[in-house]
């Protein structure tokens, strides 16, 4: 932990009691362009206000549909998409207001996780070099140390040490997912984003890097932010929980609360959506209808409501206030 | 007892690339009955994909080759039928839905087009008649405005929308066997949901039988009637869905089922199986699963276990269950 | 590809690491096992040796005229036989095959150079700079290169530049033509690499920008121009034979193999002296097959796009 507080302190000045990370209100917005002269025409709101807290130690997972801006909000935290409008505090300090180097000086403290480890990771730079160029770059270790550190981390990520010399495209895809993990936590951070860690992986795979994340977490108290649209590895791993849908919070609420007692209709659905393993299991679904709408064009009111089971008239024309049910649940909807 | 619709013996389907020959699919033997679900799960490599691929006869040579075994269907055998004939059989009799359905469409051909050139080939219905079943077909899978929808393009629709519409082209011609490779991964949760109640209504009413391969088990225990797990080119493992997953016999069966994460039923650290698929090149004779297996015994480093019947329907190849064999 | 971490595995792990190799070792492994690719690499291999190295064994190397021996067809003194001016055919072709050989890399090199920066200028910068750098391109790149180059050779004709420079002019007037197909490549395969999930993880890291090009961009390019480097050598050469064969490109005394075949030209020269020009033919035809059949070959090893 002593490395951590220096690390910080070199850039940033850390406020007394702020949270780990603060979002308020977030807003991405990714403009369509057509035309001619490529006039932007509209506008695909993919983060439409967020706001979330998250506690140092603690693991938010955030699930939600593909159009839902789950991934936009994760990138648009550690910068990788900038926002239109909104604040993100990393330890009181915003992220977006502070000099280019500042930021490039901050990032080995908050690090993401990519989907698709095929793709994020060089096909022409050895392991060992991807993983601890940025100690390096960042001179966070002599030189000496680098190969040790590593060593380390290749083995906290269960790898071996003579991987280190090999190529990405010699690993299969659970290990290569390992490797990326290694290479952000090489860095020490104090956030780790995972957008979609173990979706493209195989179960049996799945089972061993979600039990990977678990572990670094519990030997490392580290904090994540968990994207994922898969409720079930979601409630293994996380201890609160928000659900988006079209670019909106519609739900949080720690996890059992959220599992046992879901709000929101958009959380039952999705609930009773989720196949289960047990085929005696006979559950009562609701079934959605329709297509989650386009994100450029998404429906006035609640959102949800064009899928809503239960939708009323208020929905269609109110935009429902995201309120605070007690005991740290929260829900977007008119009929609650 | 119901009649197989379709039996397939002893398949094998090697792939052939610059390290050697690798082989996809190994020996497998299934049946389908009529009106039944089979599920085909495994993990990628596994050669699920490829099984369905030899039966719809898309295994492209000289890279792949179906090198053994035999299809019969309507006392044909696929295998060994020209072109022709297993032109009038594809799309009509075995009809095929796959995962990607954007790349599955045809991107300059209307949606109607394409749901109708099959009624026009195989039903030979006339050009009018042939549009107006079109209509009905969206229709049936849940579309609405199913006029507005079929002079549509298929990039104007959603991923749910498309697969859809492959199910409306699939059952156009009312076939005895669907196949669907994977029909919901690329799919979200509630669309998915959709698509397997609308399957399994398909089966209801009209009692075709679905060979259905998924990777996911959760879709299995929803829908499939029998089931068939496959590693590394053969069946590890099959039987009726409730026996399989209340009694799962094979190390690799009962891996699967408990390294997957379910809702409400959390523990501290999920089973896992260790280790990773052998490469395909490198197998030899021996259980392929042995170095990832805790119950590994010698026999099982040298020989390859043959899958025989327990209990039921359930079948499995595995030496733990062998008579006369020392376990230990 | 230096590597940081990849160097100290070198000096402290050498004995404990034997499967290390590179990714170029890997490649050239893959090329050697293509037949057809490396017989073109031989056979270039082979111009090369011969063309630079042959004359110095021929005892007709000084290029004296002699009447006596006109237009005589192939014989054991005269290989390939005698020219118009008594001058060996043979000598004369490997003379003109160092010529041939020279302006075609140089050119290449100049174009590459000239290409690379320019497309990966305008790639970093974008904006203006992309703009005026990539419509030049564009506007060099609808007019057809031959008509450029008839226009820019009947230039020099016109300027009367000495003949002994006409060789360097026709290299840079090569690359003048060669370098915005350049440039285009590089500037997309850098935009593309840019938005690569690596280089996004390359971000998230905080990377300084020296690094993300030195140790990311760059490496990735490099296999492709590499490629098409080799490709293009081909094209100079034909476009220089085509330049020479009008009397626009290098001019005689000095020989190439475009205007050897010249002797086409001329009726007479063409029905009843076939050894004057059939040669010529011959080694732009083979070299240029060699160069394209090579190059494919790197291709296929080299091709990032291609999956192992």
């Amino acid at each position: 932990m002593a490395e951590l507080t220096i690390a910080a302190s070199e850039g940033i000045t850390p406020q007394q009691n702020a949270p780990l990370l603060e979002v308020k209100d977030l807003k991405t917005y990714f403009p369509i362009k057509s035309g001619l002269f490529n006039r932007t025409v509209g506008y695909v709101k993919a983060v439409d206000g967020i706001s979330l807290t998250l506690q140092a130690g603690e693991t938010f997972g955030l699930v939600g549909e593909s159009g839902s801006g789950k991934s936009t909000v994760g990138r648009s935290i550690i910068r990788l998409t900038e926002k239109t409008s909104g604040e993100v505090l990393y330890k009181g300090n915003d992220l977006y207001n502070m000099p280019e180097k500042e930021l490039r000086h901050l990032r080995p403290k908050m690090q993401l996780i990519f989907q698709d480890p095929y793709s994020s990771l060089n096909p022409r730079v050895r392991v060992g070099d991807a993983i601890g160029e940025a100690l390096l770059n960042h001179g966070l270790a002599p030189k000496e140390e680098t190969r040790d550190r590593v060593l380390d981390v290749l083995q906290a990520c269960g790898l071996s040490s003579y991987h280190i010399d090999r190529f990405p495209h010699e690993f299969s895809g659970g290990q290569r997912q390992r490797i990326g993990i290694a290479r952000a936590l090489i860095l020490n951070p104090d956030l780790i984003i995972a957008d979609e860690p173990v979706s493209a992986l195989d179960v049996s795979i799945q089972a061993q890097i979600i039990n990977l994340f678990r572990k670094l977490q519990m030997t490392r108290g580290l904090t994540y932010l968990f994207i994922s649209h898969d409720l079930s590895v979601v409630e293994h791993l996380c201890s609160r929980i928000g659900v988006m849908y079209l670019g909106t919070m519609m739900e949080t609420a720690p996890r059992d609360e959220l599992f046992t007692h879901p709000l929101h209709p958009y959380t039952k659905a999705l609930l009773s959506a989720v196949p289960v393993p047990i085929p005696r299991l006979k559950r009562e679904r609701i079934v959605l209808k329709g297509d989650i709408p386009n994100p450029a064009n998404p429906p006035a009111g609640c959102k949800f409501h064009t899928r809503c089971p239960y939708a009323t008239d208020i929905c269609r024309q109110l935009v429902p206030e995201f309120r605070h049910m007690g005991s740290e649940h929260y829900v977007a909807c008119h009929l609650v | 007892m119901k009649n197989n619709v379709i039996e397939i013996d002893h398949l094998s389907t090697y792939f052939y690339t610059e390290e050697g020959a690798v082989k996809a699919v190994n020996d497998v033997s299934l049946r389908i009955r009529e009106g039944e679900t089979v599920c085909i799960v495994g993990e990628s490599g596994c050669g699920k994909s490829v099984t369905a691929m030899s039966i719809m006869g898309l295994v492209e040579e000289p890279s792949g080759k179906v090198v053994d075994g035999r299809i019969h269907f309507e006392g044909r055998d696929l295998l060994r039928i020209d072109k022709h004939e297993l032109r009038q059989i594809r799309g009509n009799d075995i009809a095929m839905i796959f995962q990607e359905p954007m790349s599955s469409l045809n991107p300059v051909l209307t949606i109607g087009m394409q749901v109708m050139e099959p009624l026009m080939e195989h039903q030979k219905l006339s050009k009018k008649e042939a549009r107006k079943r079109a209509i009905e077909l969206v229709e049936l899978v849940g579309i609405s405005r199913p006029e507005q929808i079929v002079d549509s393009y298929p990039h104007e629709l959603s991923g749910g929308m498309l697969q859809r519409i492959m199910i409306a082209i699939a059952i156009s011609c009312n076939p005895k066997l669907l196949i669907a490779d994977e029909p919901t991964t690329a799919l979200d949760v509630t669309i998915q949901a959709q698509i397997l109640d609308m399957l399994r209504q398909i089966k209801e009413e009209s009692n075709t039988s679905i060979l259905l391969i998924t990777h996911d088990l959760g879709v299995v225990a929803e829908i499939a009637d029998y089931v068939i797990v496959m590693y590394s080119g053969k069946i590890v493992e099959e039987g009726d869905v409730v026996e399989l997953f209340e009694h799962p016999l094979h190390p690799y069966t009962q891996g699967l089922l408990r390294s997957k994460p379910i809702i409400g039923q959390r523990q501290d650290e999920l089973y896992s199986i260790p280790g990773q698929v052998p490469n395909p090149l490198e197998l030899k004779e021996s259980c392929y699963f042995y170095d990832r297996c805790e119950h590994c015994m010698s026999i099982c480093r040298t020989q390859q276990p043959v899958l025989h019947s327990r209990a039921g329907r359930q079948k499995v190849a595995c030496w733990l269950y062998e008579e006369g064999v020392s376990h230990g | 590809m230096s590597s940081i971490t990849g160097g100290l595995a070198d000096t402290k792990q050498t004995a404990a690491s034997p499967i290390r190799s590179s990714l170029w070792r890997q490649a050239f492994r893959r090329l050697r096992k293509n037949k057809l690719a490396m017989a073109g690499l031989a056979f270039i291999v082979f111009m090369f040796l011969v063309c630079f190295f042959g004359p110095l064994f021929s005892p007709y190397a000084n290029n004296k005229i002699n009447p006596a021996i006109m237009n005589q067809a192939p014989s054991f003194k005269h290989w390939l036989g005698t020219d118009l001016l008594g001058r060996d055919v043979l000598t004369r072709l490997l003379q003109a095959g160092r010529i041939s050989l020279t302006v075609g890399i140089a050119s290449m090199i100049i174009s590459v150079i000239i290409g690379s920066i320019l497309g990966a200028v305008a790639a970093y910068y974008r904006g203006i700079v992309d703009q005026i750098i990539m419509r030049i391109a564009d506007l060099l790149l609808t007019i057809p290169s031959l008509p450029i180059l008839f226009i820019l050779g009947a230039l020099l004709s016109e300027w009367k530049v000495p003949v002994e420079y006409r060789m360097y002019i026709v290299m840079l007037m090569l690359s003048f033509v060669g370098w915005p197909g350049l440039a285009r490549l590089v500037r997309s395969q850098m935009l593309t690499i840019r938005e690569r999930e690596y280089m996004q993880a390359a971000i998230v890291l905080g990377l300084n920008d020296r690094r993300k090009l030195f140790n990311h961009m760059i490496p990735n390019i490099v296999p492709l121009l590499i490629v098409i480097s080799t490709l293009s050598i081909g094209g100079a050469i034909l476009s220089e034979s085509v330049l020479s064969f009008f009397g626009l490109g290098v001019m005689p005394p000095t020989p190439t193999w475009g205007n050897m075949i010249d002797a086409a030209n001329n009726l007479i020269d063409f029905e009843q002296h076939p050894w004057l020009w059939i040669p010529p033919g011959v080694a732009i035809f083979t070299t240029v097959i060699a160069i394209n059949i090579f190059g494919d070959g790197l291709r296929d090893v080299l091709d990032p796009k291609q999956k192992k």
